[in-house]
């Protein structure tokens, strides 16, 4: 019994000091700046286009797990599921030339990129599926992106607690090979737990970066003025912006 | 001449400080999703090889479940660890404190000297052995060195999906992202398990002189 008060107390000097870290403005600097230290290192080794590992058919993980939303009851969503995405659009507006909107015909009928890929999850669980869609960089070079464009934002048709869901990257992994709109898993449309009809891959992030059940694109300066000014559901609630760690 | 130089001490504290931040921000990590796998992939506790128990809050960063804040102190301090370690390496190799105290000579592998020096330990004599450190010492900081505090970065490495494009090779190496992710699980808690046993062979070995020295460098042992 001692020695566990003991290592509580230890524990709780170390959880004292973090949180004075933690609360100075030095601190909270260091805690930001490490994700950009470790974009920064990454971008560094790995080329611009260098491709994150596909693998062979039979390493496809037999059930593809859904997180977050698995099934969006707000909106529209559940009739226009009911009606197989018929009348779903896709928007690429924002800061471009020609905005675009596009049916899942029109989609379907872009030159089309199939790769296996490994899908890891913030929690650590990771999971092998096949994804087919158009090259995001396809989409952005027919709407035309300005020169002002800096990121581009991802819209989405759920809501997590209440919440719209959105997602944003850099151009960097906008037009990089393996960022694609994906439209198949495994050869069959996507399921409902998974992002029906469309979602993005950004394979070389994390989960939560590969946004679902998405119905714009959009290019902009600076996400500050969005939803929490974070880039992103998740980093409005802390998370990291760049997910390649 | 100190018994321990500037550059062991400096490395020795600050990579104590890191592993405490890492491990106990780590077991907030583990809290997300607390099952182990081998292969690439695995995401429900029927392919776990094992279940790990839930860690208590008092012995996480930040001290509750927050996955955000505890992988904000993770890779804040992925950073001095593994620069420190880089440190380390260079200043010892340099010295020669690892070729002279660390390296085991041949003579050391011999059966009877290994038994020798496992005997000389269940007698709890630990100043024996001609060098600055016995057999067994050795062993164990050469395993620390040189095996689990790079095998931690390396599958550090091997985990992060932005790192895959230039590291498929070592995620391969691994036996999969999961088994990587398994193994810097297990190096984790065969640090702590290390340390357990350093500390405790401190206390028995003069615990104030050994501090002492690995604080001030200390007086070297009159022969």
């Amino acid at each position: 019994m001692r020695r566990r008060n003991f290592l509580v107390g230890a524990s709780a000097a170390v959880l004292a000091g973090c949180n004075r870290m933690a609360n100075s403005e030095i601190g909270t600097g260091l805690l930001d700046a490490a994700e950009d230290w470790h974009r920064g290192a990454q971008r560094f080794i790995n080329p611009r286009e260098a491709l994150a590992p596909e693998y062979p058919p039979h390493m496809i993980s037999p059930f593809f797990r859904g997180n977050g939303s698995v099934n969006p009851t707000n909106g529209d969503y559940q009739a226009q599921a009911a009606a197989g995405f018929t009348d779903w659009r896709l928007e690429v507006r924002g800061l471009v030339d020609r905005p675009l909107s596009l049916t899942l015909d029109n989609i379907r009928r872009l030159p089309q990129r199939t790769q296996i890929t490994r899908h890891d999850c913030v929690e650590g669980w990771s999971a092998i599926g096949q994804w087919t869609g158009p090259q995001l960089s396809v989409l952005l070079n027919a709407a035309g992106l300005r020169p002002e464009a800096r990121y581009i934002v991802f819209r989405c048709a759920d809501e997590l607690s209440g919440a719209p869901y959105y997602e944003s990257i850099d151009l960097i992994d906008a037009f990089h090979p393996q960022t694609i709109v994906a439209h198949q898993l495994n050869g069959a449309p996507l399921p409902i737990r998974n992002g029906a009809p469309l979602r993005m891959r950004i394979e070389r992030q994390l989960g939560y970066k590969h946004a679902k059940y998405l119905t714009a694109i959009e290019a902009v300066t600076s996400f500050e003025k969005l939803a929490g000014g974070q880039g992103g559901y998740w980093e409005d609630r802390g998370y990291q912006w760049y997910a390649g760690i | 001449m100190k018994r321990h130089a500037l550059s062991t001490r400096v490395w020795h504290w600050g990579n104590f400080v890191c592993l405490v931040i890492l491990f106990m921000s780590g077991l907030t990590i583990s809290n997300a999703h607390p099952w182990l796998y081998w292969g690439e992939w695995g995401f429900a506790p029927e392919q776990a090889w094992l279940a790990v128990p839930r860690f208590p809050d008092w012995m996480t960063i930040p001290g509750y479940y927050s996955l955000a804040k505890a992988r904000d102190w993770h890779i804040l301090f992925a950073w001095p660890f593994a620069l420190l370690l880089l440190f380390g390496w260079v200043a010892m190799l340099a010295n020669r404190h690892f070729t002279r105290d660390i390296a085991t000579s041949r003579r050391e592998w011999s059966p009877r000297a290994i038994a020798a020096d496992v005997w000389a330990h269940l007698r709890f004599d630990f100043a024996h052995g001609d060098g600055k450190y016995n057999f067994l010492q050795k062993l164990s900081y050469g395993a620390v060195l040189g095996v689990l505090l790079p095998g931690m970065v390396l599958t550090g490495i091997a985990i992060s999906p932005g790192m895959g494009p230039s590291f498929a090779w070592l995620i391969e190496l691994f036996g999969g992202r999961q088994s990587a992710r398994s193994l810097h699980f297990i190096f984790a808690f065969a640090l702590l398990g290390f340390l357990i046993v350093h500390v405790v062979l401190v206390l028995l070995t003069g615990p104030w002189g050994q501090m002492r020295a690995m604080i001030t460098g200390g007086e070297r042992d009159a022969a």
